[in-house]
């Protein structure tokens, strides 16, 4: 639905050239939500606005929907930004406005009579549960309701895709739940492909089905979501389920065991823990559900050196998991 | 002079003023109006971004605002006489009002439309909003406190200056105090010029801040 290839964007400032994005290739499927996590900074903000060419990249190729971006004049851009909805941090309401004024606004962009306008403001509000504040103006209401004004305006031309610049960044955790929650409904009811970008791990966990970490403009692990968390070293993993520090005492081994997709629902420990007559100690451990996927990292910690548990690592890949042997420096190596 | 022969003379001055004040204002807004927006729309990375043309609008109007309202008027003179057909009297005193005021009004209009957060300015351009829709729907709607803030001060600046049509053979209550109050030294007429302006003024505040408050939503 949306294909990044070899994107490039510098910037000049003051004289010096600044690369905020770097040679990115990105592509989000039909009806996924797609996650771009990084620091400020990072450049996934200059990405997203090049998705509709609020930013012109120098280099490289957009294409939306079948639509190719960069080839477009004027008109045919306007179009486009019509059916590519966009969601913003600080929401980008028009205080002038009413909550049905600025879900109108598109609407008048788009040259929808008038009538159908107002029918049409009802049944978004409706959508995005505002219908009792049609009236109100943007200042009248909480964060959470602005943002819920945002995506009704987002939605008003029937888009198949949403941008979202980091929609939730300026929310309390409860509210950014409920927003995350309601992108994720229309997903799933509207069959609305998400690209979204965010600094919060959170966000990725809740709503992402696949993601990517963006350092310095480029992107450093890209993938569907429960992969990366199976993926050695990765860095989301990492962060989505950060394990305190440990090193192995003498005479055992520490092992980080990642489970995510197949390898799900095994009671893996205890029929480890049988089959060799092994005492596991488990030193920690974080699990959640992702997707519908139970996901999760578990720290292990088994008698005997890493030589004497050879076949016990194996067998534990053999389940399916994700085994990565913590050695006795403190950073962590792959075993494989 | 006693009061009675005073009274007379106040209502031709203050219709007078009004007129000339009314008039200005009138040609201010709508030209200040448009040159503040060319101000803003052409500076570099924006709308329509024209460093060039920026630069030029820029110094015409530092050029206006840097001539006290005195020699303005009398350096245009032969301007005037091209637009209204004549040098001296109200109508004529109406044109370097106009001059004057426009670029006052130009800066205030700018200082107004940059308030206007530039989120929702990026907002509508992703909504694929043209141009045209973006001054008007967005930035001038949004701005519309701040431009009937910066009118009102117009006005009352246009006030001010309307003291000195008498030179260019213009009325007013400005005229009427110089000439009566001062040359002549009527207390009386100075006076009641002077309770009049302030009323004036008062008045037109007032007012203005009424419709800027009606406008905005906080």
């Amino acid at each position: 639905m949306i294909q990044i290839e070899e994107l490039r964007k510098t910037y000049r400032v003051r004289g010096r050239e600044v690369t905020a994005v770097d040679g990115v290739d990105l592509t989000v499927r039909e009806g996924e939500i797609f996650g771009v996590l990084g620091r400020s900074g990072a450049g996934k903000s200059t990405l997203l606005r090049c998705v509709n060419l609020l930013e012109r990249p120098d280099s490289g190729r957009v294409v939306v929907d079948g639509e190719d971006l960069l080839a477009l004049g004027g008109a045919g851009l306007r179009r486009a930004r019509q059916r590519i909805g966009m969601i913003h941090q600080h929401f980008g309401l028009l205080g002038s406005r009413t909550v049905a004024g600025n879900v109108a606004f598109p609407l008048e962009v788009m040259g929808v009579p008038r009538a159908e306008r107002a029918e049409r403001v009802a049944e978004l509000l409706d959508l995005v549960g505002l219908a009792g504040h049609a009236d109100a103006h943007p200042a009248q209401i909480s964060g959470g309701q602005k943002q819920r004004v945002g995506i009704a305006r987002a939605l008003a031309g029937r888009p198949k895709v949403l941008l979202s610049d980091e929609a939730t960044s300026a929310l309390d955790p409860d509210t950014t739940a409920s927003i995350l929650q309601l992108l994720r409904d229309l997903n799933r009811r509207l069959g609305l492909t998400v690209l979204l970008i965010t600094h919060e791990m959170e966000v990725v966990k809740r709503i992402c089905d696949s993601a990517a970490v963006m350092r310095d403009g480029r992107f450093t692990e890209s993938g569907r979501v429960t992969e990366l968390l199976a993926r050695p070293g990765s860095e989301l993993a990492r962060g989505l389920f950060p394990l305190p520090p440990a090193e192995p005492r003498p005479g055992t081994t520490l092992l980080e065991v990642t489970f995510a997709g197949d390898s799900t629902d095994q009671p893996f420990v205890s029929a480890l823990a049988r089959k060799y007559s092994l005492d596991v100690n488990i030193l920690g451990g974080a699990i959640e559900t992702i997707g519908g996927e139970r996901v999760g990292r578990l720290r292990l910690e088994l008698p005997g050196g890493p030589e004497a548990n050879a076949a016990q690592i194996a067998f534990l890949r053999d389940s399916g998991l994700t085994v990565v042997l913590t050695a006795p420096a403190t950073d962590q190596e792959d075993a494989r | 002079m006693n009061w009675d022969e005073v009274t007379p003379l106040l209502w031709p001055a203050t219709r007078e003023t009004l007129y000339m004040t009314g008039v200005a204002t009138l040609f201010t807004a709508v030209l200040g109006l448009l040159l503040g927006v060319l101000l803003v729309v052409t500076e570099r990375g924006g709308l329509l971004s024209a460093p060039p043309v920026n630069r030029v609008l820029s110094f015409a109007v530092n050029v206006g605002r840097s001539l006290p309202f005195l020699i303005l008027m009398v350096a245009i003179i032969p301007f005037t006489k091209v637009v209204v057909g004549t040098s001296i009297g109200n109508a004529a005193a109406i044109v370097p009002l106009t001059v004057g005021a426009i670029p006052f009004y130009a800066r205030l209009v700018e200082i107004a439309l940059r308030e206007v957060d530039t989120g929702v300015i990026a907002a509508a351009e992703a909504m694929g909003a043209t141009r045209r829709e973006i001054v008007g729907k967005v930035m001038l709607r949004e701005a519309r406190p701040g431009l009937v803030s910066g009118l009102t001060v117009t006005v009352i600046a246009l006030i001010g200056y309307t003291a000195m049509a008498g030179t260019v053979g213009g009325g007013g209550l400005g005229n009427l105090a110089i000439v009566y109050g001062y040359q002549r030294f009527e207390g009386k007429v100075m006076l009641a010029t002077v309770v009049l302006l302030v009323l004036m003024v008062l008045i037109i505040q007032a007012a203005g801040d009424l419709v800027a408050r009606r406008l905005t939503h906080r």
